[in-house]
Order: structure tokens, then C-alpha cells, then sequence
């Protein structure tokens, strides 16, 4: 890494991004550009505790259509880290409740003179809906079960602080797949970096498609334990299940829960991971959690560092054009026949 | 004027057998004659046609349409709608019940009947509902609603869901010999969901309508179709296997008959990437395989029909979080470039069974005197410029919403007039 010290004139050339939508459709190089820019952010506000002002005069909604106190937080927090104004946007006190469409309501923040707007929803797609209608930069603070890419990056970010490069690490994500839009992240951020993914949970919420896109499926957590690097436990998501995908908790818990004795098994040197909120208990027994390889409060410290760097590369100077309203391609262009 | 010559066009009539080029003559609203017009080129009454080039068929008819009205009239009127189905080339059109009111009372369908004649553009066929109140719960007056000029009975929007009402419905029916256009879907099955269940709906996080929801119902109706003597009609079938489950009950000679929608054998769910909701409509989207399956059944005569499950729903409503936009896509105005670029155009079929698919067989299937150029015929006829193409514009469209996902496509194969018991309602540029 760059020793010089950290002065962010200007965005790297290499990010020619408006918005941060998902992992899935970038690049390795644009993957490793957000971590480096996380990186340098962490040193330069001595692990996130002091304050730059590299975005003075910017304003930054977080638009928060689903309950959340973490992810809210800590962009609140980096946002105002970097000396940018933050305004929170709540569904309770919204007009939303009066009929107003989302698009029309995030239309009237924009005309308020804002620089990004910071949104999660609980419906895949949101994010991308918004980018095509407003003219500021759009990040995604989690779409439904579709991705939450600073969550992932911060994940990947905290292995990489340890492990160093990616490629040929083995890292297991246990849990509810199917709900989880950290997984989706995930999945997408460390198969780009060269790591080895396997998936592992009930096949009512770990779907063997995910094969055809090159992770690994099992359905064991027992077998693929000694074979990890990293094990990321994600939660259940109790909210968003139709129907309870095992048949008690007891059950899943028995299963699936990463336990001290699964820890034994292991290598000596398993990196551990959870998102949080953790159902202790669920998804890993207490002393699982606070062991000497969880990199729980890790995360949280590096989500703020990670969330500065997106801010800034969404905020901040370009010398280079960027692309504007609706520029960037939500999807494939639909073919002609 | 009280005459046509429609002059030198490949006449295509499977209900006669007919494919070759030649003269057809309209006169008082009837087919006066198909053959040669030597002698009577000269008449001062007769308006001719050149259709050089062009092939005339019996007017093509859309047996699954959703024209809104009465209830929602900021989606679509029947005067919207049907000017929609000419410019499309359809001279008939089947509504389908699920307005507000649904039409389940003689009175409903008199307003639909009276809404129609003084739109005065193409004719609109009624379907009535098979339940009162689209409730599912206990049959509606369908007697009644036969006596005044419903043609079949559907519930679709939703299945008929009670198995036991779907059997009495089917037996009911038979008295009077109409089909129950079915909509296949088990509900618990595809709760929640928004687009078919596949690996898309796997990286989207979106929540996936297995192919087996509609797999199951259909095979169900089937049964009940074969333990009462019933006919069902099998609406916009999206999968290979539901096609293949048709395809083994008319072996049997059970009296069942499908239809497929041209979205569902052109796009997949892969067009979902994008997050537009223009691509979400039920039955959804499904994969490659299945749309190789449907193009299969359409070529062996599976598929008894085209019909387009025209669906509109004004821009606002289709601007909304993927999850709360509903489900429906256009259909009138594509539905014959799609069929002949997708179906004849690669040699997929031929121009007659195309014809049969969207004008001889849905007049049949709803036992209307339609869907030939046979003498004495009501003299609807559609003229199509096989090698037009042309690029879909919705902003051109004469229905009132603008939900499609193939604007800016081009396609090959367009309605260049559209004539309506001898009188020409639409010509291309006009």
C-alpha cells in the first residue's frame, strides 16, 4: 500500500462509478479499489476516530424504508467523519404513509440540494429504481435479500486485514442464505477476488443452483468446518420467511450453530465473522462469538472505514467524467429478436 | 360503398384450406366471393384494395384480453383497448372478467356489449366469471350470463382455486358447451413471488413462482376435465412441462385445449436483471428450456392458440418498488411482429397454422362464428405485410398505458389494415 500521506484530491481514475448498487457487477479492480480507498481512510483518521473534512459542504440522506440501528449509525457516522452533513429520512415520519411513491419522495430530497442518498428498502431492485430517476449519487445500504456491498466489502476487508490477498482462501457462509443479502455480497465480492466460497445450511435455504455459478454447496456444516479459513455465520432472518424452513430452532441449532466443540475441529487459526445482529444461541453459541478469532468488533470499526471510502467515491471531486441520470446500465440491454 | 376487392394477396383460410394467391370479395359486410376479380374490377361500388405482397386473413381474434373497464379506467377503456387490438390487427377480441365489478351478472355484460357497439371498433366477445363475485366460492348465475352472449367463463387474475367448484363449473358448462379459461396456479406455492423461481430470482434475492405452481394446477384441471367431460382451456401456459402435460391429455382425447402468450415464447427471467417491472407478469417469465418447450408445442398444435393476456397498468403503478408493481405486460399492439419474427420468420411454422393459431381456432375454441373468409362469413379480415419491419414505439400505442419491455425493439410482420364486418376500421399510417 501507498505510504504517502493520505490526501484525497481527487477520485482515483480507476472508479468511474455514480452509485455503489451492488458487488455483483464490478470488477476485481474496482473491488480492490474500494478496499485500498477503505484502507487509507482507516489510517488516516487513526482507525476511524478522527475527523477529515474532505467533504465539507456535502449533504448525505440515509433513506431508511426497513428498520435498522447499525448500518444507519455507522453512515451517519462516517459520513460526519469526513465533515459531510448527514439527514435522517425515516418511513414513520415520511409522507409515504400519506400515499406518496418512494420516487417522488426521493425526488423532493433531491431538489433540497443533496449529494447522495444513502438507501435501503426491503425490496430487491430499490436502489437501482432510484439511480434511474435521480440525478445524485445512490448507494445501497441493503435491498431486501438482494445485496448490502458495504456490508460485503467490509467483510472481505476485515479477512484481507488478516489474511492479506483473497485468492485461494476458503471461506464459509453458514446460515440463511436464501434471506440474506449479505451472503449475495458477499458471494459476489470473494469470487471476484479469487476465494473459494462455499455455501452451507438446510437446502430449504441453501439452494444447490448456486452451483451453477461457481460456489460450493453443502449441506454439512460438520464436513466443510476443518476445511475453512473464515467462517461468516449469518442470522436467521426470522422476518422474511414465509414459512419456517426447519422444523424448530432446537433442530437448526443442533445442525448449524458453530459451536466450541466445531471450533476444536477447525484450524487453529479459523477466522470467524457474523454480521450481526447474532441470535446467540442460532447461529453460534456465546463463547463462539467472543473468542480470540471472532472478528465481530472488527467489523464494525472497518464498516465505518469501508463507508467512508464509498462516501467519498460517491461524493467527493472528479477530475474525470462520471457518468450521469440513469448513464449507468441497471441490466442488460433488452435485445432485439 | 358498400364493397371490397381486396386484389392479389397470398389468402391464407385453414378453416378452408386455402393458401394461395388471390382476389377476395367483400360485399354487405359478408365474404362475397374468393376468386379471380377479372370481371368484376370495373364495378363504380367497389373499393379495391392492392394487397400485393400482403397476406389477407380471416380476421385475427385475441381470446385473452383485460380491457379494464368498468373500474379501471386509468389502465385501459374498451374503447383504448380495442383500438389497440386493430392497430394490431385483431378484428375480435375475448375480455376477460376481472374488473371492478367482475362481470358476473346479464347486466354486466349488457354494459360491456353497449360500451363496445358505441366504441364501434372491433368486436368484443365477453367472458363471464365462473364464480359469483370472482369469489371462488360458489358459481355464478353462468346460465344467465350465457343467455346474454357470454362465451366462456374464467376467473383468471386467479385460479379457480376449489378444486371441488372447479369440477362443478366443468360439468355445469357442458350444458352449454363453454370452456372454463383456466388460470393455473397454486397459490401457496408461488406466495410472495414476483418472478419465476430460478437461479435469477436465486442472485436477485426476489422471491421465485416455482414452474411446478402452475405444473400442478394444470395437471389437476386436466384431471377434472377427463372425470366430468369439461372443456378446459389452458390460459398463457409458460412451461415445458405444463406444455408437455397438455400435449399427453389430448392423446388421451381429454378436452382440453392452451394457449401461450408471445412474451413467454420470446423473453426469460434473465430480462428480470435489470429490476424492470415491465418484466414481471403471472404467469412469469420462466427460462430458455421452457420457451423452447412452448415454441415445440406451438409447432406440433399443443398449443392450440396465440393470445397476448394483454394486461395494462398506468405508468405510476409500474414505477413502484419492484415488489408492489403489478403484475401484466401489452400485448395487442407486438403480438403479430413477435409471432412472425419469432414463429414464421425462422421457419419455426408456417403461415397457416400461424393463422390458425390466432384467428381459426380461438373463434372455435369459444364456439364463435368467426376465424374464416368461407361466403357468407362476416367479412372480418386482416391484412399483413409479412417483410414490414419496423421498430415498436409505445408512444405510439393506441392503448392508454405504455407497459411493455420490447419498445425500441425491431420486428418483422405488421397489420396494415384492419376491416371489421367489410368495413376498414385501421390502415398502418392512417
Amino acid at each position: 500500500m501507498n505510504a504517502a500521506p493520505f490526501e484525497p484530491q481527487r477520485i482515483p481514475s480507476g472508479w468511474r462509478h455514480r452509485h455503489l448498487l451492488d458487488l455483483e457487477r464490478l470488477s476485481a479492480d474496482e473491488i480492490r479499489l474500494l478496499l485500498d480507498t477503505a484502507a487509507r481512510f482507516k489510517e488516516a483518521t487513526d482507525c476511524c476516530r478522527r475527523k477529515l473534512s474532505v467533504l465539507t459542504g456535502s449533504t448525505v440522506v440515509n433513506l431508511f424504508f426497513e428498520n435498522s440501528t447499525r448500518t444507519r449509525t455507522s453512515f451517519a457516522l462516517a459520513a460526519r467523519r469526513l465533515g459531510a452533513d448527514v439527514v435522517d429520512f425515516s418511513t414513520s415520519t415520511s409522507s409515504l404513509s400519506k400515499g406518496e411513491s418512494f420516487i417522488d419522495t426521493a425526488r423532493n430530497l433531491e431538489a433540497m440540494g443533496i449529494d447522495a442518498v444513502v438507501v435501503r428498502h426491503g425490496t430487491p431492485g430499490t436502489p437501482h429504481l432510484l439511480a434511474q430517476h435521480l440525478d445524485v449519487g445512490v448507494v445501497n445500504a441493503g435491498d431486501g435479500p438482494h445485496e448490502h456491498p458495504t456490508q460485503g466489502l467490509l467483510d472481505i476487508f476485515s479477512i484481507r486485514e488478516r489474511l492479506g490477498d483473497l485468492s485461494g482462501v476458503t471461506v464459509g457462509l453458514v446460515g440463511d442464505i436464501a434471506h440474506s443479502r449479505t451472503a449475495r455480497s458477499n458471494i459476489w465480492g470473494l469470487l471476484k477476488l479469487g476465494a473459494r466460497v462455499i455455501l452451507c445450511g438446510p437446502p430449504t435455504l441453501v439452494s444447490d443452483r448456486w452451483r451453477e455459478i461457481g460456489v460450493e454447496v453443502s449441506h454439512d456444516l460438520d464436513a466443510i468446518v476443518p476445511r475453512c479459513d473464515v467462517l461468516n455465520l449469518l442470522r436467521i432472518q426470522f422476518e422474511r420467511q414465509n414459512m419456517r424452513p426447519f422444523p424448530s430452532v432446537r433442530e437448526y441449532a443442533h445442525l448449524y450453530a458453530m459451536t466450541s466443540d466445531r471450533l476444536k475441529r477447525a484450524r487453529g487459526d479459523l477466522l470467524i465473522l457474523a454480521p450481526g445482529p447474532i441470535n446467540r444461541g442460532v447461529e453460534m453459541t456465546a463463547d463462539v462469538a467472543d473468542c480470540r478469532q471472532s472478528l465481530i468488533l472488527d467489523q464494525v470499526t472497518n464498516g465505518l472505514a469501508v463507508r467512508m471510502g464509498v462516501l467519498w467515491l460517491t461524493c467527493g471531486p472528479r477530475d474525470h467524467g462520471r457518468q450521469g441520470r440513469g448513464a449507468e446500465p441497471a441490466g442488460p440491454p433488452a435485445g432485439g429478436a | 360503398m358498400n364493397a371490397i376487392l381486396i386484389r392479389g394477396g397470398r389468402v391464407v383460410d385453414p378453416a378452408q384450406g386455402i393458401d394461395r394467391v388471390d382476389d377476395v370479395l367483400l360485399r354487405d359486410g359478408r365474404v362475397a366471393a374468393i376468386g379471380p376479380a377479372d370481371g368484376r374490377t370495373g364495378d363504380r361500388d367497389v373499393e379495391t384494395i392492392d394487397a400485393t405482397g400482403l397476406v389477407v386473413t380471416p380476421g385475427l381474434f385475441d381470446m385473452h384480453v383485460h380491457l379494464r373497464e368498468p373500474g379501471r379506467e386509468e389502465d385501459e377503456t374498451i374503447e383504448t383497448g380495442t383500438r389497440a387490438a386493430l392497430a394490431g390487427g385483431f378484428t375480435s377480441v375475448a375480455c376477460i372478467p376481472n374488473t371492478e365489478p367482475p362481470i358476473d351478472t346479464q347486466a354486466a355484460v349488457e354494459f360491456i356489449r353497449q360500451k363496445a357497439a358505441r366504441a364501434d371498433t372491433c368486436n368484443v366477445f365477453v367472458v363471464g366469471c365462473v364464480s359469483r363475485n370472482r369469489e371462488g366460492k360458489e358459481l355464478a348465475e353462468i346460465g344467465r350470463l350465457v343467455e346474454a352472449g357470454a362465451v366462456a367463463f374464467s376467473d383468471d387474475g386467479a385460479p379457480v382455486y376449489d378444486a371441488e367448484l372447479m369440477r362443478r363449473a366443468l360439468e355445469y358448462c357442458r350444458m352449454f358447451d363453454r370452456p372454463i379459461l383456466a388460470h393455473e396456479e397454486v397459490l401457496e406455492l408461488s406466495r410472495g413471488g414476483v418472478m419465476h423461481e430460478g437461479l435469477v430470482s436465486l442472485v436477485l434475492g426476489l422471491t421465485g413462482m416455482p414452474a411446478a405452481a402452475e405444473e400442478v394446477m394444470i395437471g389437476r384441471d386436466i384431471a377434472l376435465a377427463e372425470v366430468t367431460g369439461g372443456r378446459v382451456h389452458v390460459m398463457h401456459v409458460s412451461t415445458a412441462a405444463g406444455v408437455a402435460l397438455i400435449r399427453a391429455a389430448k392423446a388421451r382425447g381429454a378436452r382440453v385445449t392452451a394457449e401461450a402468450c408471445p412474451h413467454h415464447f420470446t423473453l426469460t427471467d434473465e430480462g428480470l436483471r435489470g429490476f424492470d417491472s415491465n418484466h414481471k407478469m403471472s404467469p412469469p417469465l420462466r427460462t430458455a428450456a421452457d420457451v423452447e418447450g412452448i415454441l415445440a408445442g406451438i409447432a406440433d398444435g399443443t398449443i392450440d392458440c396465440i393470445a397476448t393476456d394483454h394486461a395494462p397498468h398506468a405508468p405510476e403503478k409500474k414505477m413502484l418498488e419492484f415488489d408492489r408493481a403489478p403484475f401484466g405486460i401489452l400485448g395487442l399492439e407486438t403480438a403479430v411482429g413477435l409471432s412472425v419474427t419469432r414463429l414464421v420468420q425462422p421457419g419455426l411454422i408456417g403461415w397457416p397454422r400461424l393463422v390458425e393459431a390466432m384467428s381459426t381456432l380461438p373463434a372455435r375454441i369459444l364456439g364463435v362464428d368467426r376465424g374464416t373468409l368461407r361466403p357468407g362469413a362476416v367479412a372480418d379480415v386482416t391484412l399483413i405485410d409479412p417483410d414490414l419491419e419496423w421498430r415498436v414505439d409505445v408512444r405510439s400505442f393506441r392503448s392508454k398505458s405504455v407497459n411493455s419491455p420490447f419498445d425500441g425493439w425491431v420486428l418483422k410482420g405488421r397489420a396494415v389494415a384492419t376491416i371489421v364486418a367489410g368495413r376498414v376500421k385501421y390502415r398502418l399510417g392512417q
